[in-house]
């Protein structure tokens, strides 16, 4: 029976690939085969368009135990037989539909690709972009994506203790909803999401299949457009109590009964369809499985629905066969309902029953060989012109408005204090946050040990925009950085990779460019990429969103107690390690300053690799000596945002007032050039000694003291900015937002 | 001492509370809360969390749970019970407490410091607090605006059973430093006998230095005192 355009359609899948699944299987597929590959082989599944871009990727180092694609997300290893996995994953599309619930299940969803791996989930953060929120349709957006985060993770406590988030047009009507989550636990406890075994059962344990969800990794990979409304029943529903429940069951089957069990898999997009063929072909082996042994939330669901079901919180579990009581048992005991619906097998087959009749026979290797496609890059011609723009041609800023240029950065909804946002989730629970939201990086501690990892995500998408290569490079940069500035050394990245149609020429240059750009920092800065994820077709009709390849960092501290935070502390002399104080018109390219004077990004941003290297690693010596009382990526908004912040964090003062700016101001104060740090110290002739062995340049900038913060002709009451720095976000949220 | 500390489906804070309790020298247990007996220990917590996802009201079916039936008799007994966050909202719901927890007036979670004012001195979880030394302790809830009806509330005030109220740094109770909405800045109150706290701010997450504060700790020293066990 030859299938229709709308069929096709429904599974994103073009005719050329259906004709290949003909090819492959000598055959026309059932609606279930044609299902189970439509998914597999969707861009969210298969990584059609970006796989062959992978290799690119440094995967090695002396932190990973767990290499990028092996399991549902690497592992990096924290010393004395404790590990570390994480990672990141985008929730884009259902959040630009249903913003609570779109951001609750991508909580839900990165969760459980750690505890599937028997770690303890210890820490969230959040990577979001959003349309400016003068915009009421984006208010509601963010509103209910803060919401649909803090209702996840409060209620399954696990704190939110990072994340960051940045406004700009290009996201409007698609914002970027990207969690990451860190796991630990003890070596010995990693699970494999492997169905190993033959004769073993599989095990599927939690909620009810309903028809939640149904085609949602084909939703998220194509564009919206209006018709994506009608596609909210595409979006999931969460339930954190049930998650939780199902977290404690996973976590004490790792810690106390690793030996029951062959496997364990989440169950995510694509739902039954990708966690067996993926656990089956992880080992080798193939699966029978009978939807008829499902246990179903609606009735009628046809064996199509409850194979591409993506209803949430459920895993599967591989016992071995001599302890299926065992865990059925374990699983009652966390009162969720556990029951088995297949068997491994040893054909390399996907089996799929519906009681006496089989409804779908598949290879593995087809599913899990989906079509890989070429890129054809092309360089998009605006982009030299806006490289090219004379940034010297606008006039400088006047000494006299130096003030208030600043405090409209501190306002702007890119810098301005994100505690309304964090004081909405949990971010203490578990009692080891040691540096809460607001500093450059989360630190939490291992309790029992002195060891502690700090975590940060980051990309500014304006940077990635004006020259991909530079830009990706500069996330990742910023990300180790904003780890370095803990104290604490960066280890490995995760990436979530966001962007437009990727079948589309420009896009298809900057997912290239930022994937080469990410490898060479990863390379150069020792933080290879252990797990990641890409989320393509963020279009809307108007545009696509800034290419935003998000980097999550995690850092390893050995000494929790001798960490470092943001604040200036009074007496402290302040040194800004890196740079000199004179900057280049260029460091204002894709800055705030400029976003906010020239109302968008132009010119050439840069960033020196190498250098970075060095200034990163100048500031951990220096730490390791104890020079250093504190800590602050040099980032948004500058030099001068850069101060403001570590002033009101430590609620002091300093008085630069005297150094005398040479070049342009507006550079000096507020350029955004990379490979800077502002630190506090007591012995700033020592430091700036190790600054210049190292070959750094480096500023004593004054001492930490009053009330006031004076740089150059900046001249401002610390608490009078603390006032405009807090009050910004909060008043542009006020109010309801109407549907 | 030793301490039990209950697990209800979705409880989230069993493993901080122990934590804390371990810092002042206590040991602890979990306790299930399918169980239905409460052995030798001396003080029971029902500790924070999000029991049966709080889709109900909060703690409506945890007050149904089997091990209640051991807190009543527990508590009757004159045994101490300390109910936190979510554990407070289960008290008020078994009946151990009076009044009800209502969502925040901000409609908004709050995960943020607070600073208590300790007003009552009479009972064993606040006999060792400095009333003129506010407590620095988090709060972690969407659901705390403790509500009572004026005859209740007067009731509490005059048997001296408001344990907290929220207050400023300077230990000044004003609408600013009310982080939810409670009634007259109660975040704290006791039973008749006093052997029974409930509260929503969180002492066991200020227990350490090295994790933001250990003002939490002098509840637990307080009560370790009353009881004759010499703390620290």
């Amino acid at each position: 029976m030859p299938v229709d355009d709308h069929t096709l359609a429904q599974v994103a899948m073009s005719r050329a690939e259906y004709d290949r699944l003909i090819d492959r299987l000598d055959r026309e597929p059932t609606e279930v085969e044609l299902g189970m590959a439509g998914a597999l082989w969707s861009e969210h599944c298969g990584y059609k368009h970006t796989r062959p871009l992978f290799k690119h990727f440094p995967t090695t180092g002396q932190y990973v135990l767990t290499k990028v694609g092996e399991e549902n997300a690497g592992a990096i290893d924290l010393g004395d037989g404790w590990c570390a996995v994480f990672k990141m994953e985008s929730h884009n599309h259902p959040s630009a539909i249903e913003p609570y619930e779109g951001a609750a299940t991508g909580v839900g969803g990165i969760l459980r690709d750690i505890f599937a791996m028997g770690m303890r989930p210890i820490a969230l953060l959040d990577s979001l972009r959003f349309g400016p929120l003068s915009i009421p349709h984006n208010r509601r957006l963010f509103k209910g994506v803060v919401a649909g985060i803090g209702g996840y993770g409060n209620c399954i406590g696990v704190p939110t203790v990072g994340g960051e988030v940045q406004m700009h047009p290009a996201y409007s009507g698609n914002p970027l909803v990207n969690a990451m989550c860190v796991g630990v636990g003890r070596r010995e406890h990693l699970l494999s999401a492997a169905a190993r075994g033959v004769g073993n059962p599989l095990v599927l344990v939690g909620a009810d299949t309903g028809r939640d969800g149904i085609h949602g990794a084909t939703f998220a990979s194509v564009e919206l457009d209006e018709g994506s409304e009608e596609r909210r029943p595409a979006v999931q529903v969460g339930n954190p109590f049930m998650e939780k429940l199902l977290m404690e069951a996973c976590v004490e089957l790792a810690e106390q009964h690793r030996g029951w069990i062959e496997g364990l898999q989440d169950l995510g997009a694509a739902g039954l369809t990708s966690s067996a063929v993926e656990s089956a072909n992880r080992a080798g082996t193939g699966f029978e499985l009978d939807v008829a042994l499902v246990p179903r939330r609606e009735r009628n669901m046809t064996p199509y629905e409850v194979m591409l079901s993506e209803s949430q919180e459920r895993m599967l579990v591989i016992p071995k066969r001599e302890h299926l009581d065992d865990v059925l048992a374990l699983f009652r005991k966390w009162e969720l309902h556990a029951d088995v619906v297949g068997t491994v097998t040893d054909d390399q087959m996907a089996t799929i029953r519906d009681g006496g009749s089989v409804v779908a026979r598949i290879p593995i290797a087809v599913l899990s060989d989906p079509p890989q496609y070429e890129l054809e890059p092309e360089r998009p011609g605006e982009l030299d012109r806006l490289q090219a723009e004379d940034l010297d041609a606008p006039p400088d800023l006047a000494a006299a408005d130096a003030t208030a240029a600043l405090l409209t950065l501190l306002a702007s909804e890119n810098i301005a204090s994100r505690q309304w946002i964090f004081r909405q989730y949990d971010h203490q629970v578990l009692n080891h946050t040691v540096v809460k939201p607001g500093g450059d990086a989360a630190v939490l501690w291992l309790r029992g040990t002195p060891r502690g990892i700090a975590v940060s995500t980051d990309c500014n998408g304006r940077f990635v925009a004006l020259e991909p290569r530079v830009g990706a490079a500069m996330a990742v940069a910023e990300a180790a950085r904003n780890v370095v500035a803990t104290g604490a050394t960066p280890a490995a990245i995760t990436d979530c990779l966001n962007f437009g149609n990727p079948e589309k020429p420009g896009v298809a240059y900057q997912i290239e460019q930022s994937i080469l750009g990410l490898s060479d920092a990863a390379r150069v800065l020792g933080t290879p990429v252990i797990s990641g994820n890409a989320s393509l077709y963020n279009e809307v009709p108007e545009a696509a969103v800034l290419p935003t390849p998000a980097i999550g960092l995690v850092g390893v501290l050995d000494d929790i107690e001798r960490h470092l935070e943001i604040a200036l502390h009074e007496g402290d002399e302040v040194v800004l390690l890196g740079a000199v104080l004179e900057q280049p018109v260029a460091t204002l390219a894709g800055s705030e300053y400029q976003a906010l004077t020239l109302g968008r990004a132009a010119g050439l941003p840069s960033i020196d690799l190498e250098f970075e290297a060095r200034v990163q690693r100048l500031v951990l010596e220096a730490h390791r000596r104890e020079l250093l009382t504190g800590a602050h990526d040099c980032a948004d908004g500058g030099l001068a945002a850069t101060l403001a912040e570590s002033c009101m964090a430590g609620a002091t003062g300093l008085d630069a007032s005297a150094l005398a700016v040479a070049g342009r101001l507006d550079a000096a104060l507020f350029g955004e050039a990379p490979s800077r740090f502002v630190v506090g110290t007591r012995d700033a002739g020592t430091l700036l000694e190790l600054a210049r062995a190292a070959n750094v340049p480096a500023v004593r900038l004054g001492t930490a003291g009053g009330a006031r913060l004076r740089l150059g002709p900046v001249d401002v009451d610390i608490e009078a900015m603390r006032e405009t720095y807090e009050r910004a976000l909060p008043e542009r949220l006020a109010g309801v937002e109407a549907e | 001492m030793r301490a039990a500390v209950l697990v209800f489906p979705g409880t989230w804070s069993d493993s901080d509370c122990m934590y804390a309790l371990e810092r002042v020298g206590v040991p602890s247990r979990r306790v299930w809360h399918r169980e239905t007996h409460l052995d030798d220990d001396e003080l029971v917590v029902l500790a924070g969390g999000f029991s049966y996802g709080d889709y109900l009201r909060c703690g409506a079916i945890a007050r149904f749970s089997p091990i209640m039936g051991a807190v009543q008799s527990h508590a009757a007994n004159g045994g101490l019970v300390i109910g936190i966050c979510n554990g407070f909202q289960i008290l008020c719901e078994a009946g151990l407490l009076p009044g009800v927890l209502m969502r925040n007036a901000s409609l908004q979670f709050r995960c943020q410091d607070v600073h208590l004012l300790v007003d009552n001195r009479a009972s064993s979880f606040t006999q060792g607090l400095d009333p003129r030394h506010p407590l620095r302790i988090p709060i972690s809830h969407g659901e705390g605006n403790y509500f009572a009806d004026e005859a209740t509330l007067d009731r509490l005030e005059d048997a001296g059973r408001v344990a907290f109220r929220y207050c400023d740094a300077s230990g000044v109770v004003t609408p600013e430093a009310n982080p939810n909405g409670s009634v007259r800045n109660i975040a704290g109150v006791l039973n008749e006998r006093g052997n029974v706290l409930g509260m929503m701010p969180h002492p066991e997450r200020a227990c350490d230095s090295r994790l933001g504060g250990e003002d939490g700790n002098a509840i637990w020293h307080s009560m370790l005192e009353s009881v004759g066990v010499s703390s620290r």
